[in-house]
């Protein structure tokens, strides 16, 4: 048996009612890569916030190198020499690279000194690890990849032998998270250990030695990646056996529905977000739109949803012109008359009002609908029998219609909006990542959801940064990479290296 | 307690052990002071109680002001549902005042009450509103702060009512800066007379109709905001204003209006003031009614209910502190007001001073 750098032994830890860790056990050997893999909401970020100090556990130990440990703080955890790095990157834009990275650690009033070795270290740094960052550079002006690279050299300047990253890949290219991944085998190979927090079982597979899985609060499994595939990791996770595949047949498309030419969009500081879009959507197709999250897929998808105004262009719906439509209302309200609905990127800032009742979020966008009310007052029963139509038909959990919508799983979340947006019987549905941050179960009924759509004979335009998801569920695949489409596949024809080379292909990377 | 945990109090006892705490804790500090400059604690607070509600004249007293703070309460908490921080209810309640003081000279010689009274409301409301439109105009169109704007909105609306009163409307002849008295067809009946007309005799107070005006309000104010469209529409721009534009709502719209209903029900206040009190227009009529209206809004959750306990809390205070002076020289009128404030940093600024403390008492009970 190796030494272990993280032994974690009986960790328990409620939020009021809620356990969100009961019970862990788990043991990190030093010099490895270690794989945390579960479904949102099964406990993975508390646990790790236990680790790195910003929770403290209700009862159980830590230990760190086999000595029992007491972290209170981040500024212990990193006296541990555990560091690390955030999903949503902790860096000042407007620094340099080691400005940022000496944040916190300047070593004294006066910085020229500090800055002095630490540009000395960082170079030792970046050669020993194949870093590749220049110190000098403007973080705001780097690249993701090369941000969260910073991020890693951050922590490794502060002395961290344990490392652990959070959901790594979510804004990367396959590209670059090969080349993340290339980076931490090369930290392994440096004595460090490396903890990986995910929900892709390809990283799991592709990138760590053990893994452990989590579900509902505990640990179900903790194994060498070697011993398992795929399939097992998944039932592992999921508790039940899942089907990856969707099941799809294939279906000739019907008239355009939807015709998008020359859509430009430009914003005050005169960057152009969207450059030159063609695009158009057939009934009963699915048109998936891959790429790196940030490459003008949200812009497409609010000027599409009338939420902002295009700079120039054309766009077409069911033979209407929608620039020369007059609009007395706001603009996304008349569209969703005329029978476009969205589903937002963002269900927690755009499609959902948190503090409000799931029956009133199931009538947002649709507030002034005559089949909602036909006075200026609700009927307040009308609307709780609505939503729970809605409950029954996407199967939303736990099945009150009175709840605040905050208290659902990711996943619920995402089917109330889903729900209250295909009620309104569109003709085209505009979706944005319409699984992240929900859990493989809730992946397969929404998946499920949008083919019976399509197979309705409606027109669905799919935006998503998941590329087996784009891969699975779209008839074509269009790819966006500095505010233009820079390719287009059949859906049976694309596989992930071709189109990760189109979504870094634009004129940004 | 770290930011973003959910309260592991349940909802009742956030709503009654709570804010019966924070009370506690401002009297407890009151009591302190009092103390200090050598006055009995208790005495004081037996005085101040029995000054709010020990007899009929007191009673009456405390519901008239209570009937101010529930309008100025509910002003705050309609702009409050919209993410707006309305401080310019003093302003729009003296304009208001305006509005009523014209409209009572144009016609107090012509129309009877029936006609004259709905039409002062209106007034008070129309002029509430007007106020509230610009800073509301400014906020939606410009960007400029409402809560800048309304604050200095106050202060042009004193230097105007000065101005007005003191040069314009001033009773011919008279040496005080305030109008000339209301003809009584535009006096708001007051609660004696009203009781008196059903059998029931109660002492003279400045309590009058408005107060049935402003429970009026309270139960059409949760109609609105919770059971119509419009309140869902306010509703939606103040928790979540990306939500409202995904779902195609006029925000600058809702803004704006939700401002003039705001300065509208400011505005009201004014008409307790004048029509059902002094009944002629005096300079700072308003004596900082507006302000208190954002503690009782504050304290009250913005919600009806919260706010009608809330604004009853402010009038004991208000009527049983001006008894207690009265009682005890030491106690001065700024004693009282060193009592509100506590009350409102108990109340507002430190509302969860002891919910960890109390939520340990309900963890370990279970």
């Amino acid at each position: 048996m190796t030494d272990l750098a993280i032994e974690l032994i009986g960790i328990c830890k409620s939020f009021g009612a809620v356990a969100a860790n009961r019970d862990i056990d788990m043991k990190v050997a030093k010099g490895s890569i270690h794989g945390i893999i579960g479904e949102n909401g099964a406990g993975k970020s508390t646990l790790m916030s236990i680790l790195y100090g910003y929770y403290q556990a209700d009862t159980g130990t830590i230990r760190v190198n086999g000595k029992d440990a007491h972290i209170r703080n981040s500024q212990e955890a990193i006296r541990l020499g555990i560091g690390m790095v955030h999903q949503h990157f902790m860096l000042v834009d407007t620094f340099t690279v080691l400005e940022n990275i000496i944040l916190g650690a300047e070593g004294g009033l006066v910085l020229k000194r500090g800055i002095q070795e630490a540009r000395a270290h960082l170079k030792e740094l970046n050669r020993e690890y194949g870093l590749e960052v220049d110190p000098d550079a403007i973080v705001g002006k780097l690249g993701v990849g090369l941000q969260q690279r910073v991020e890693i050299l951050k922590a490794l300047y502060r002395g961290a032998d344990v490392l652990i990253l959070d959901e790594p890949t979510a804004v990367l290219t396959p590209q670059e998270a090969d080349h993340l991944f290339r980076i931490l085998r090369t930290l392994k190979e440096q004595g460090k250990t490396v903890i990986l927090i995910t929900h892709k079982l390809r990283e799991v597979l592709e990138a760590t030695d053990n893994v452990s899985v989590m579900r509902g609060g505990q640990m179900v499994g903790n194994v060498r990646t070697c011993d398992v595939d795929r399939a097992a990791l998944a039932d592992l996770m999921v508790g039940r056996k899942v089907n990856l595949q969707v099941d799809k047949a294939q279906r000739e498309p019907g008239e355009v529905v939807l015709s998008v030419k020359d859509l430009n969009l430009t914003d005050r500081r005169g960057v152009r977000l969207l450059k030159d879009i063609n695009l158009h959507v057939r009934a009963g197709e699915i048109v998936g739109i891959a790429g790196v999250a940030g490459n003008g897929q949200s812009e497409l998808l609010e000027v599409l949803a009338g939420m902002v105004q295009p700079t120039s262009g054309e766009i077409v719906y069911k033979g209407q012109n929608l620039g020369t439509l007059k609009y007395r209302q706001p603009k996304a309200a008349v569209l969703r008359r005329l029978g476009i609905a969205h589903v937002p990127e963002d269900r927690s800032r755009e499609g959902l009002v948190k503090a409000f009742s799931n029956y009133e979020n199931a009538i947002l966008g649709y507030q002034c609908d005559r089949s909602v009310c036909k006075g200026p007052f609700y009927s307040r029963k009308a609307l709780v029998a609505r939503m729970n139509t809605l409950i029954k038909q996407f199967d939303i959990r736990p099945d009150n219609p009175m709840l605040r919508v905050g208290l659902l799983s990711g996943g619920n979340q995402q089917k109330v909006v889903l729900a209250r947006e295909i009620y309104a019987n569109p003709d085209l549905l505009l979706v944005g990542q319409p699984t992240r941050g929900v859990d493989i179960g809730a992946i397969e009924f929404i998946h499920k959801r949008l083919i019976e759509l399509r197979d309705a004979g409606k027109a669905v335009l799919l935006v998503s940064v998941e590329l087996e998801e784009i891969m699975s569920l779209s008839d074509r695949i269009l790819v966006m990479a500095g505010g233009q489409i820079t390719g287009e596949m059949a859906g049976q024809e694309a596989t992930a290296p071709a189109l990760g080379l189109l979504m870094g292909g634009g004129d940004k990377h | 307690m770290k930011f973003g945990q959910p309260s592991t109090l349940p909802r009742w006892a956030q709503l009654t052990i709570l804010p019966a705490l924070n009370i506690f804790a401002a009297l407890l500090v009151t009591g302190l002071v009092t103390w200090l400059i050598g006055e009995n604690p208790l005495e004081c607070l037996k005085l101040l109680i029995h000054g709010a509600f020990g007899y009929g004249e007191g009673i009456g007293y405390t519901l008239f002001y209570t009937t101010d703070f529930i309008f100025t309460g509910l002003a705050v908490a309609a702009a409050f549902h919209a993410g707006l921080f309305n401080i310019g209810g003093e302003g729009q309640a003296y304009l208001a005042g305006l509005g009523i003081t014209l409209t009572v000279f144009a016609f107090d010689k012509v129309l009877p009450f029936w006609v004259l009274m709905p039409l002062c409301l209106i007034a008070a409301m129309a002029f509430g509103a007007a106020w509230a439109y610009i800073p509301a105009w400014l906020q939606a169109k410009r960007g400029s702060h409402i809560v800048v704007t309304t604050i200095m909105f106050n202060f042009i609306s004193y230097s105007l009512m000065l101005y007005l009163i003191g040069h314009q409307l001033i009773e011919p002849g008279s040496q005080n800066p305030t109008t000339r008295e209301f003809g009584q067809n535009a006096w708001m009946p007051a609660m004696q007379d009203i009781l008196a007309g059903i059998g029931i005799h109660i002492p003279n107070t400045p309590l009058n109709g408005s107060f049935f005006l402003a429970l009026i309000a309270c139960v059409a104010f949760y109609l609105v905001v919770w059971h119509s469209r419009w309140g869902y529409e306010l509703r939606t721009v103040g928790t979540n204003e990306h939500a409202a534009r995904y779902a195609g709502m006029n925000v600058t719209k809702i803004i704006v209006l939700a401002m003039c209903a705001s300065g509208a029900l400011a505005g009201l206040s004014a008409v307790n003031e004048l029509l059902g009190s002094t009944h002629r227009m005096n300079v700072l009529f308003t004596n900082g009614i507006g302000f208190v209206g954002v503690a009782v809004a504050l304290m009250g959750r913005n919600h009806p209910v919260g706010i009608f306990l809330s604004a009853l809390l402010f009038g004991a205070l208000t009527q049983g502190g001006l008894d207690l002076s009265f009682a005890k020289p030491m106690i001065t009128r700024e004693m009282v007001l060193l009592i509100e404030g506590l009350v409102i940093l108990f109340c507002g600024g430190l509302e969860n001073l002891f919910e960890p403390i109390l939520a340990m008492f309900f963890k370990r009970g279970k």
